[in-house]
């Protein structure tokens, strides 16, 4: 057994540890975004004309919108022209089972600790794998059909489940909703498709890991759920991306689509590429999610780790248009060197007797830049609606920047909303002090971060909590003194 | 067990300690009192290792080990203990497991297995029981929001848990009540024996009552000016420490 000396050598030495690139050959289109791209896109997968309308709909939407402004940090460069918009491993044929997946494939996910073979998988965990905006393959299937659980890639979902797509997509985030989500809608190349029928409990948790590989492409997934009546589905989503000295796109989006009485808890433990010491290189993670709960007593819960990307820009949000429905929104951001994060969530209260909860933890090292900002929006139908936010910011160090935006919009007088902030420091009195009873200062940090961002985790299903603490450590080791 | 030469050391470039030479025996209880701002917290952090001050001069050997070259976990884990005269407060972590982590971190570097679970619930029980510690407050965040006399009490709890070689106890006593005074010290005297030893750094000879010590040392203006046994801290009770000051300045225009 290694004693915790060596435990923290270890880490020290790993800065991130999932910057490696996989050598595989790779169908990439070349750099632009033109119709002619996103034809090809939607012809590469054999997709319906409506499909294609919408891309194109999408693109015109695009067109006309320029870069926001009002985020907490200036907006990178972006050289849109200058990316390739489809990049998928070369197969041959339609795959019919994981044998005939690309060995070395199968081997990147399995060094990055999602086998993606059934017998090793996690028990309880079913995995969609997306390499590069495609999904490479999914596991327990066979048994999540059995009960009528549909998880599959988008794609296959577009040629399988047509009209299921054809009835969600774009219904919570439509394709002009902003520059991003229209540049995801015009060029989206697959992603992750879920369906809970009525009354069904999904048997496990449903988990997506995207891994960006290929060099200046950007990655535009789209993931959509939807839970059908009094069904229940537990989602979680994890990523990686090789170390680059240029900044590489990552514009997602996710809509989640809870009816009556189902319930839609989705988790994201976020470790994309963060950059190096001096800022060089990183993802850029401008995503939006949002969900809407349509039906009467439904619930949509996001949980968020936020660990990695040099910039990470997203509000999940929920839509609480049925009655009684409940939204709720648990977050981790951690920013070190000099990543920047802008992140919290939009809570539209619409239906009546409406509740929400928004628990948000900013960890800032480093000349680490982070900001909540939050939006509890009540509407004159929201009758007795109720919301308490609760945000809370941890600095280490002197150098890095914490920053709080809530903005209440309540048009009834019979709302309540609660919110309470705090702001604190790691000191070195509290680390020599925990020092002092043996504790080095790697643990110490450690004990205290977890302290700090337990009521988050513990929203994480079991194996992944363990995960994320992990990760946090690891994110700030080397973080004090 | 302790041997203290020379040792000078400065904080933000002043010069608090000034040549300080102490000999700690196994099983003996040193006093150590003088006048504020007189550096007897600043000997005691220079000893657990805060790098803030800088030691210009002088050596300190624990146990046959340089314990000035050692990380200040390390010297926790060697069996270095300070009872702090200001707590911290750790919000979030709890204090049971904090006191978890601290005890398996040195067990863990003295080769010894880690203590989990009921066993580890079992010796928090009997410890809290021996101190009478409150075990309302074991739950709760670290100090946080704890009263000053309840901080106090919780390093003495701390203390009987990691049972170390050497505790060196900095105004352990100030802010107790007469009750607490008194159970504090019962706790601590529970815990002497042949192996251990302490220091108690006090203003009162109230407490040496309690804890009576084999030696007390007067430390003044960062040297210790004079050493007797449990009468001098009698005798500074009535006298204060001028006639000490004026006997120290006599000496020193000699
Ligand atoms: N960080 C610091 N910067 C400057 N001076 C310091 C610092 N820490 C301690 N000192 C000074 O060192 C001297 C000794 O302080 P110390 O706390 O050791 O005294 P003490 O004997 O414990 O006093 P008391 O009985 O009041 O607790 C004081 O003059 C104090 O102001
Ligand atoms: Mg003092």
């Amino acid at each position: 057994m290694m004693n915790s000396n060596e435990i923290i050598d270890d880490i020290a030495n790993k800065e991130y540890e999932f910057g490696f690139t996989t050598d595989i050959e790779m169908d990439i289109a070349p750099p632009g975004l033109n119709e002619d791209i996103i034809r090809f896109i939607s012809a590469k997968k054999n997709e319906p004309e409506w499909l294609l309308e919408w891309r194109l709909k999408g693109f015109a939407a695009f067109k006309k919108m320029q870069f926001p402004s009002w985020q907490h940090f200036e907006m990178p460069e972006l050289d849109l022209q200058a990316l390739s918009y489809y990049a998928a491993p070369k197969k041959k044929k339609q795959l019919n089972s994981l044998d005939e997946v690309d060995p070395e494939l199968l081997a990147t996910f399995e060094k990055l600790g999602i086998p993606l073979n059934e017998q090793k998988a996690l028990a309880g965990v079913a995995v969609d794998a997306v390499f590069d905006s495609v999904s490479v393959a999914t596991t327990f299937k066979g048994k999540l059909k059995e009960m009528g659980v549909i998880f599959c890639s988008f794609g296959e979902a577009v040629q399988e489940y047509p009209d299921l797509v054809k009835k969600y997509l774009g219904t919570v985030v439509p394709h002009s909703d902003n520059i991003f989500a229209a540049l995801n809608s015009a060029v989206f190349s697959d992603g992750s498709f879920t369906y809970i029928p009525k009354g069904v409990r999904c048997p496990m948790e449903l988990s997506t890991y995207f891994r960006i590989n290929a060099q200046n492409t950007g990655q535009f997934e789209r993931t959509l759920i939807i839970a059908d009546e009094g069904s229940y589905v537990s989602y979680l989503e994890g990523c990686t991306a090789p170390m680059r000295d240029e900044n590489q796109l990552h514009a997602a989006v996710v809509e989640l689509v809870a009816l009556d009485h189902a319930e839609i808890k989705y988790s994201t433990v976020q470790n994309w590429y963060p950059g190096d010491k001096d800022g060089k290189g990183g993802i850029y993670n401008f995503v939006t999610k949002r969900g809407i709960c349509k039906g009467n007593a439904s619930k949509i819960s996001w949980t968020q780790v936020e660990t990695g990307s040099a910039i990470t820009w997203k509000y999940p949000s929920v839509i609480l248009q049925g009655d009684y429905s409940e939204g709720e929104f648990y977050s981790v951001a951690v920013v070190r060197n000099k990543q920047i994060a802008d992140t919290g969530t939009k809570i539209h209260h619409i239906g009546k007797g409406t509740k929400s909860r928004i628990i948000s933890k900013g960890i800032s090292a480093g000349r680490g830049d982070n900001s909540y900002r939050g939006l509890v929006a009540v509407g004159p139908r929201a009758d007795n609606a109720r919301n308490f936010t609760q945000c809370d910011s941890l600095l280490i160090g002197n150098e890095c920047g914490s920053h709080t935006f809530p903005y209440i919009e309540s048009r009834n007088k019979t709302a309540m909303i609660e919110h309470e902030a705090t702001t604190s420091k790691i000191g070195e009195d509290q680390i020599f002090y925990l020092n002092a009873r043996g504790i080095d200062t790697e643990k110490a940090v450690a004990l205290i971060v977890n302290g700090y961002v337990k009521e988050v985790l513990n929203q994480l299903p079991m194996e992944f909590a363990v995960e994320a603490q992990k990760l946090l450590s690891i994110t700030l080791e080397g973080s004090v003194g | 067990m302790l041997t203290i030469k020379n040792l000078h050391a400065e904080v933000e470039g002043k010069q608090i300690l000034k040549g300080i030479n102490l000999e700690i025996g196994k099983g003996e209880t040193h006093a150590i009192m003088g006048p504020n701002g007189s550096g007897k917290s600043s000997l005691a952090s220079v000893l657990a290792g805060r790098d803030n001050y800088t030691v210009t001069e002088g050596e300190v050997w624990f146990n046959g080990k340089n314990l000035l070259d050692l990380s200040p976990e390390d010297r926790a884990r060697e069996g270095v203990f300070l009872a702090f005269q200001y707590p911290v407060e750790i919000p979030g972590v709890s204090n049971l497991n904090f006191l978890k982590t601290a005890l398996n971190e040195i067990r863990t570097y003295k080769g010894l297995p880690t203590i989990e679970g009921r066993d580890f619930l079992k010796l928090t029980k009997e410890k809290q029981q021996l101190v009478d510690f409150n075990a309302n407050l074991m739950n709760r965040s670290l100090n946080e929001g704890f009263s000053g006399g309840e901080k106090k009490r919780n390093e003495i709890f701390q203390l009987a848990m990691l049972d170390p070689q050497l505790a060196i106890l900095d105004e352990t006593d100030s802010g107790l009540d007469i009750d607490a005074l008194r159970i504090v010290s019962n706790g601590v005297n529970k815990l002497r024996d042949a192996e251990k030893s302490f220091v108690v750094i006090t203003h009162y000879q109230r407490l040496l009552e309690y804890i009576v010590p084999d030696f007390v040392h007067v430390l003044y203006n960062g040297r210790i000016i004079k050493t007797g046994t449990k009468e001098l801290a009698l005798e500074l009770e009535e006298r204060g420490y001028d006639w000490l000051k004026e006997e120290l300045h006599l000496k020193e225009s000699v």
